[in-house]
């Protein structure tokens, strides 16, 4: 019993033999933005502190955030933080036991993609 | 190695039985963040870009400060947890506690700096 191979087992599959499905690609997702928005998190802390700092803090911060450059990383991490925010929320439903279906699980992630651009879209008009 | 009994490599390996307590935490994050999110984009997102004075204005009014402060804690303590998930993930042996401890302090710098920020805005 002690002496049984350990070593060249096969293992089970995992996911580079698994075709990309909605499902596996907006989970992964939910993890990058999650991860990705503490680039932004920072950047809003240091325009914060900035602030606090004195008008001439202010004006290098402010002006590093609304360069092209602070557009793009804020623009992408509106639309990140508002994909995680309607992932989350279909991690609350799953918690519930409810929504497991293949048809419903697909069917919520859809709706994450389409609600964070559409989200991020009413962002950019009113902020 | 070779003498080992199967119970004796199974014995230790099991559940570490603290898991809950993390899934738990990171629920109830989510849920004030859910509420705090948009709050802090309608009332934090209006202000990059405005005059220094606009800014000193409104996060001298309790409301915006209060919103800012929660979503920086909450926010921080929510990632926290995330990360320190991705890292238990793909990072392995001693990488993955220094890399684990680096980011929760991280964590816990921006949680300082941003408090001390509306701190010296608000007064």
């Amino acid at each position: 019993m002690a002496d049984v191979n350990r070593g060249n087992r096969p293992l089970s599959p995992h996911i580079s033999i698994y075709k990309p499905q909605l499902t596996s690609i907006t989970s992964i997702l939910t993890r990058i933005t999650g991860n990705a928005l503490l680039i932004s998190t920072l950047l809003i802390v240091w325009w914060f502190l900035a602030a606090s700092a004195g008008p001439e803090a202010f004006a290098t911060a402010d002006g590093v955030l609304t360069s092209w450059f602070g557009d793009i990383v804020l623009t992408l991490s509106v639309l990140g933080l508002w994909y995680h925010t309607l992932a989350g929320v279909r991690h609350l439903i799953w918690d519930t036991g409810h929504g497991y279906e293949v048809v419903t699980a697909e069917r919520m992630g859809l709706a994450c993609l389409i609600g964070s651009v559409v989200l991020t879209v009413i962002t950019l008009i009113f902020v | 190695m070779a003498y080992l009994t199967d119970l004796k490599r199974a014995r230790g390996m099991g559940s570490a039985k603290t898991g809950t307590e993390h899934f738990w935490r990171m629920t109830v994050s989510s849920v004030a963040l859910l509420l705090l999110i948009p709050l802090f984009v309608f009332t934090v997102g209006p202000m990059i870009g405005a005059p220094h004075e606009d800014v000193i204005t409104r996060f001298s009014r309790p409301f915006p400060a209060i919103v800012a402060g929660l979503t920086i804690v909450v926010g921080l303590l929510h990632f926290r947890g995330g990360v320190q998930t991705l890292i238990e993930d793909y990072v392995h042996g001693t990488a993955r506690k220094v890399s684990i401890i680096a980011m929760i302090c991280v964590s816990y710098a921006a949680i300082g700096a941003g408090l001390f920020a509306l701190v010296r805005l608000a007064l």
